[in-house]
């Protein structure tokens, strides 16, 4: 029988990947065809989604983006043995876009059924973990280490570090948890991995547990993630039914098991000690470090915490050993980035790659430039604490340390492409006003400092005091950087200077509220 | 199941226990799904939510017992996520994008357009009771900026036209 794939990630689904579906069994049916579909995770090309694809002698074949109403012409053009079609882009596996990247952790998503544990097996999935369960844990933590991965939540923190300070704690109850809330917009890498191949965060999970000696893990997903709840919990219960979770995995001393957990709509969650705090079932105020997680985390047990980008790197490092990892990247930043292509951009999606590619191949050779066809001015890279970017900073390669050299952020790894009509006071504005909502509200700089932050901006914009209101921008800026206790109100300047310093002349336009600035005379 | 302290005619107070409301029924039935854990707090008022559409302020007393908890924890939980809403909302809830990458494709105007078109602003209702609309912060389809949600559909490359098709559609459903 013929197998036609049509994703059922969350974003394929956005632009119609169930009607297309529909369209097509519905057409196959009149026309008396025998067809299986399947319900695939992204490849990741969502500028081509609903992106179909056809099973064929050669292999794969990518048909579009496609609306039910191309589907008849699909048929008719011989779309089931591969045929040509306006819509159609060759076999997948060739198209640059995907062919130019390193797929390690993403090596699965979207060609197999993510909710096939046979599938996954047949595409080297649980290989890591059967090694695993067959391993000294201080072997597991030694690998990791040398894999030289890095936190891909943001901070960039040595994962080997973190699992062996929970390695060496003596034995008793301890948690794995992972960290779903990706909050950041202009990232999607962890909701395509747990809707497009969830058992990839199980069994990298399941290692952690290994190594730690955790026996209870949870994931903590937010709530805008519908989809990828669902699909969670349903391949957990497929892995325990298989033995891949549960006591005595695979007939061994190992058991762990796994529950999911859904947040709130609080962007502060995804730090992780508030994220703890959630998982609690309190409010998500931030936590006092020392003591830190791994050894007071979780109900105040030893707790490994880690985003789900580090975890599902995990399996493939355990399975072809931390060298193999460790040969992919620059400097101190290792292995690949899945890296997110959002915002202004002709062909965003995701793309994997090895650190060290640059800003403006990401968004030139992959994403084609802006979608209104207009120049690009800026790009925040790494989420709403990142820094606007000029194209002056285009050629700094994805380096967590060359990143940082210039004020900015590699962080998740997505970026946001705005053209040139973009206005960076009012984004310097939305800065501030994104943390004055997410604040957790427990340190003075962060909860005020914010509110305070929106007022003077404002009278810049209002051309009121200007240079004075600059001055003690600037000066608002360092205390909450140097003020605060977390990220949220440290980072936030972030992107705030950096549209101050690299677009000064959205700084100095004429006030919009004229009478307002001549009133203030 | 607060104690309500009833006249009688004959002019004494006695102490009666009105019957529970449903919300208070349905509170405590989704406490005891979730054992009555308090770290399952969160996962109660989802439940709460899914059901009532919001989580009516009687149900917190009935929460805070059973899960042996104050009513101030209780209440502090509900009202720190934005998730939650303490009133009554729309028969369908319209999340609309309002993150970074959604400005970058015109989020505001689709905004502007929203509260002009459904003549309400975020965060209200409209006038039949039909659509709430609430800005939320990223909906992780930053590809296919700018995004919506409603209940748990997400839509992606939402301009202005589309939106009025989605909506047109959610009226429709309801006229059948
Ligand atoms: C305000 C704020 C939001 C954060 N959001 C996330 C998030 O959504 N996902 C995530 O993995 N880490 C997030 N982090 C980083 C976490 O605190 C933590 O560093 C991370 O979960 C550790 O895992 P890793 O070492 O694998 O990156 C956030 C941090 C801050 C300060
Ligand atoms: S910086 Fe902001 S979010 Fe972080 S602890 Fe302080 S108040 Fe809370």
């Amino acid at each position: 029988m013929i197998k036609i794939f049509v994703p059922r990630d969350a974003a394929a689904l956005s632009v119609g990947a169930d009607e297309v579906a529909a369209a097509i069994a519905s057409e196959a049916k009149k026309r008396k065809l025998q067809v299986e579909i399947v319900r695939n995770g992204s490849r990741g090309m969502l500028y081509l989604e609903p992106l179909v694809e056809v099973t064929t002698a050669n292999g794969r074949v990518a048909y579009g983006p496609v609306a039910p109403s191309d589907v008849a012409s699909l048929f008719d053009a011989g779309f089931l043995e591969g045929k040509a079609h306006a819509l159609g882009h060759g076999l997948t596996e060739e198209i640059p876009y995907f062919k130019n990247q390193e797929r390690l952790t993403f090596a699965r998503c979207g060609i197999t059924d993510p909710l096939s544990i046979e599938d996954y097996r047949s595409h080297g999935g649980f290989v890591g973990l059967a090694k695993a369960l067959q391993m000294k844990p201080i072997d597991i933590v030694t690998e990791v280490t040398t894999s030289g991965l890095r936190g891909r939540g943001g901070a960039g923190f040595p994962t080997g570090i973190k699992w062996k300070t929970v390695h060496d704690l003596p034995a008793g109850e301890k948690y794995v948890a992972c960290n779903a809330d990706e909050g950041d917009s202009g990232t999607f890498a962890d909701r395509m991995l747990m809707e497009g191949d969830p058992f990839c965060l199980i069994e990298g999970m399941t290692i952690a547990a290994i190594a730690g000696g955790a026996q209870k893990g949870y994931i903590y997903v937010r709530s805008e993630y519908p989809h990828s709840v669902h699909v969670l919990r349903e391949a957990i219960e497929i892995a325990r039914r298989a033995n891949w979770l549960g006591d005595n995995i695979q007939g061994t001393k190992h058991s762990f098991d796994l529950f999911v957990r859904m947040g709130a709509g609080a962007y502060i969650c995804g730090e992780e000690t508030s994220m703890l705090e959630s998982i609690e079932g309190k409010r998500g105020i931030v936590r006092y470090k020392p003591p830190i997680p791994a050894i007071e985390g979780l109900f105040g047990k030893p707790t490994i915490i880690n985003n789900v980008m580090s975890f599902a790197a995990v399996p493939i490092i355990i399975d072809k050993g931390g060298e193999f990892y460790r040969d992919y990247g620059v400097g101190r930043s290792r292995g690949t980035l899945a890296f997110q292509i959002a915002g202004n951009i002709k062909q965003g999606g995701l793309v994997e790659k090895a650190f060290g590619v640059t800003t403006r191949q990401l968004i030139e050779d992959w994403g084609g430039g802006t979608a209104t066809g207009r120049p690009v001015r800026a790009v925040q890279v790494g989420g709403p604490l990142g820094a606007y970017i000029p194209e002056s900073k285009f050629d700094v390669p994805m380096d967590y340390e060359e990143f940082a050299k210039v004020d900015a952020m590699v962080g998740h790894g997505g970026l946001v492409v705005f053209d040139d009509t973009v206005d960076m006071a009012k984004q310097a504005r939305f800065a501030m006003e994104f943390c004055t909502i997410e604040s957790c509200g427990k340190c003075t700089p962060c909860r005020i400092g914010s509110t305070r932050g929106v007022e003077v901006i404002d009278k810049i914009i209002d051309d009121i005091d200007r240079t004075k209101n600059l001055a003690l921008l600037e000066d608002l800026c360092v205390t909450m950087a140097d003020g605060s206790l977390c990220a949220m109100g440290g980072l936030t300047p972030f992107p705030v200077m950096s549209a101050v310093r690299g677009f000064p002349e959205d700084f100095h336009k004429p006030s919009p509220n004229k009478f307002l600035a001549d009133a203030a005379e | 199941m607060a104690k309500k302290a009833v006249k009688q005619t004959n002019g004494s107070r006695v102490d009666q226990f009105p019957a529970p409301t449903p919300a208070e029924v349905a509170a405590l039935a989704s406490c005891a799904r979730h054992g009555n854990k308090p770290d399952e707090l969160l996962e109660i008022f989802h439940d709460l939510q899914h059901q009532l559409g919001y989580v009516p302020d009687a149900t917190l007393p009935v929460i805070a017992k059973a899960l042996n908890r104050s009513r101030a924890e209780i209440y502090g939980v509900l009202t720190f996520y934005h998730e939650f809403k303490r009133h009554p909302v729309g028969k369908h809830v319209v999340k609309i994008c309002r993150a970074e990458a959604c400005q970058s494709m015109g989020t505001d105007a689709l905004c502007q357009h929203a509260e002009k078109s459904l003549g309400t602003s975020l965060g209200g209702t409209t006038a039949d009771g039909m659509v709430t609309i609430e800005q939320v912060f990223c909906l992780g389809n930053c590809a296919l900026s700018p995004a919506i949600m409603v209940g748990e559909k997400l839509y992606g490359k939402v301009d202005p036209k589309r939106f009025d098709e989605i909506i047109g559609g959610l009226e429709k459903e309801a006229a059948e």
